[in-house]
């Protein structure tokens, strides 16, 4: 945990990050919503703020747009503090969750807006929109009203107009959240070319995980109102720094303190991912070294596709899911209850120290 | 819900009489700022436009007009700005008492006018000192006016989403740019529907009016009233009863038309967007 947090913040040193939190904490009544988050975004970097709803992360999020201020800590946006200036003040744009178009404004008008309001001549800022509406192919809708689009086309407009101001930090709050799967998977997409084409920074906030580990250069999973783990997709879902972050991103398969000392004689929690266990059906164990195995029965399987999950109950251990790709040797009838083993090696396990459970 | 024929039938017969019971005798005193008979006779005894001839050649009726169109733009100016600022205020901010000034606000369109005037009458005479006019009507007619103002702007605002202020204020607009910008144009027909109803209340008010008037001066409510009795006045009466009935449903249609076709344009864009 503390390794990764520190590989996240002190990339920060060589040069001045784009947004930078320290001790960042906000309270609503008694609940501590943000609880001293210290974090560095790196400038031109994809960031995903992940956690389950009421983490923080939107509260975050607004802490940087503006629209709270903090009960304690510091904003720094480019090594200016920002802490305590107004929305207006501050040179980040946001996406909002439901899009917030002016539902009285054309798509122009409500593009144009921002530039409207930093007093570009209405020629200009027009022209200016029409570009930026070209850019997410609503070129030919400039004089409808918010009302009359798609969900998918509002998000356009709603990123058209953030982004048409030249943002340094452009924040996305769940911008993706009511769109259907097959457009959201499209959406992903596109944001992320835009991103890298724009080489702006974009802080998005997601609870899905999936999401996060597509599109992220790096991920920052809250819980409670402070930063678990911090770093790359990878990172994230091959070394969870602790059992909530292996637990919320992807499934885990998680050994106790108990059951790992009798595996390993390490009294420390250890999870292994489902794709790293095998399931040897006629119960063979197999002998090698840095191979762990465990006997144990079948209880039920779900077929996903590519493959499929199948659940079992080690003996004196926890059920665990293994990711099976091959085709299984029989039906459900035949195979539920059936003995096996399953065997892993030993260094797809991680270990999780007992901070975050 | 479905209804039975004979229900159907029912219904509309029950609102026809309950219409008609209202609305007869409105038709009435139309039919009789027209009729030749001046002691009113049914059936009319024939068509003439002396009355009104009569009526727009009076001062004192022209007066009367004039005082009260005065009276009910200033009163429905003064509603406009205090009963947008209050719902603002009211809808916006969470504030110790907020509720105790929600139900205050609301309050004197719920009291009997009588003790309305009366209490104005007397805070303006025996504890403020200030001579009756038009502008203490004015005031009165505020109080209750504003109220109209505020539930229609307090309704749009609860139906507007945060998001667009705060939207505009990551864009770069100041507070006021947000207001001119983005409020203001969502509220417009909430205060246009707001201003009608208060200039309609204003318009016909008398209660209220005849305690707070000063000496000399008259509305058209209060000159109805003065004249009601004077046998060779009452045709002209009829023509300013008129004249009242008109001015008053007018403001009154224009505001449900408003405020009903923006709910009605929502819903048709609503049903747009499902397809």
């Amino acid at each position: 945990m503390t390794e990764t947090l520190a590989a996240g913040t002190s990339t920060g040193t060589e040069e001045i990050p784009a947004i930078r939190l320290r001790k960042l904490t906000k309270v609503f009544g008694d609940t501590v919503a943000v609880d001293g988050v210290d974090l560095d975004i790196r400038h031109g970097e994809f960031f995903s703020m992940l956690g389950p709803s009421g983490s923080g992360k939107t509260t975050v999020l607004r802490l940087i747009a503006g629209f709270e201020l903090p009960t304690s800590g510091s904003i720094e946006l480019e090594g200016k503090d920002v802490t305590a200036m107004a929305p207006f003040q501050r040179d980040v744009n946001t996406v909002f969750q439901d899009y917030a178009l002016f539902p009285h404004m054309s798509l122009v008008d409500n593009v144009a807006y921002g530039l409207r309001v930093r007093g570009m001549p209405g020629n200009r800022r027009r022209e200016r929109a029409r570009e930026a509406l070209d850019r997410v192919q609503l070129g030919k809708f400039l004089g409808r009203k918010p009302a009359q689009l798609s969900g998918g086309q509002r998000q356009r407009v709603a990123l058209a107009r953030a982004l048409v101001v030249e943002p340094k930090v452009l924040l996305l709050d769940e911008p993706l959240g009511a769109l259907d799967l097959k457009l959201r998977q499209q959406m992903q997409v596109e944001l992320k070319e835009l991103q890298r084409s724009l080489g702006i920074t974009f802080i998005f906030v997601t609870h899905d995980q999936e999401e996060a580990l597509t599109m992220s250069d790096r991920i920052g999973v809250f819980n409670n109102g402070s930063i678990e783990q911090i770093g790359t997709a990878h990172e994230i879902y091959e070394r969870p720094a602790g059992i909530f972050v292996a637990n919320f991103v992807g499934t885990s398969n998680i050994f106790d303190a108990a059951q790992a000392q009798a595996l390993y004689g390490r009294p420390d929690p250890l999870c292994i991912r489902p794709e790293r266990l095998r399931v040897a059906w006629t119960g063979e164990p197999e002998r090698r070294s840095g191979i762990t195995s465990r006997p144990g029965t079948v209880t039920s399987f779900v077929y996903v596709g590519h493959a499929t999950q199948v659940r079992v109950q080690l003996d004196g251990g926890p059920a665990v899911v293994a990711l099976v790709p091959e085709k299984l040797p029989g039906g459900d009838a035949e195979l539920v209850n059936q003995p096996v083993t399953v065997s892993w090696d030993d260094d797809a396990v991680v270990w999780l120290p007992a901070r975050g459970t | 819900m479905r209804l039975s024929r004979s229900a159907k039938v029912v219904l509309g017969v029950v609102t026809a009489l309950v219409l008609l019971f209202i609305y007869t005798p409105l038709m009435l005193v139309v039919v009789n700022s027209f009729n030749a008979d001046r002691t009113f006779g049914w059936p009319p005894k024939g068509f003439t436009l002396e009355w009104w001839g009569k009526a727009f050649d009076s001062p004192g009726v022209r007066e009367a007009v004039l005082s009260s169109l005065w009276v009910a733009v200033v009163a429905t100016v003064i509603s406009l700005l205090l009963g947008t600022l209050l719902a603002l205020s009211l809808q916006r901010y969470d504030f110790f008492g907020r509720d105790v000034i929600n139900l205050l606000v609301i309050l004197p369109i719920a009291l009997p006018g009588v003790v309305t005037g009366i209490a104005l009458n007397n805070m303006f005479t025996t504890i403020l000192g200030v001579p009756l006019s038009l502008w203490t009507v004015v005031i009165a007619h505020a109080t209750f006016c504003m109220v109209t103002v505020f539930n229609n702007v307090i309704a749009r605002l609860r139906r507007m989403s945060p998001g667009l202020e705060e939207a505009s204020a990551d864009l770069g607009a100041g507070v006021f740019a947000t207001f001119g910008l983005v409020t203001f144009p969502q509220l417009r027909s909430a205060l246009l529907a707001g201003g009608l109803l208060a200039f309609a209340l204003s318009f016909d008010e008398i209660i209220v009016t005849t305690f707070t008037i000063g000496a000399g001066e008259t509305t058209l409510p209060i000159w109805i009233l003065q004249n009601l009795f004077r046998p060779n006045q009452a045709p002209v009466v009829n023509v300013v009863a008129v004249v009242l009935i008109v001015v008053s449903i007018v403001p009154i249609w224009l505001a449900q038309k408003l405020s009903g076709d923006s709910v009605r344009v929502s819903g048709a864009r609503l049903k747009a967007d499902e397809r």
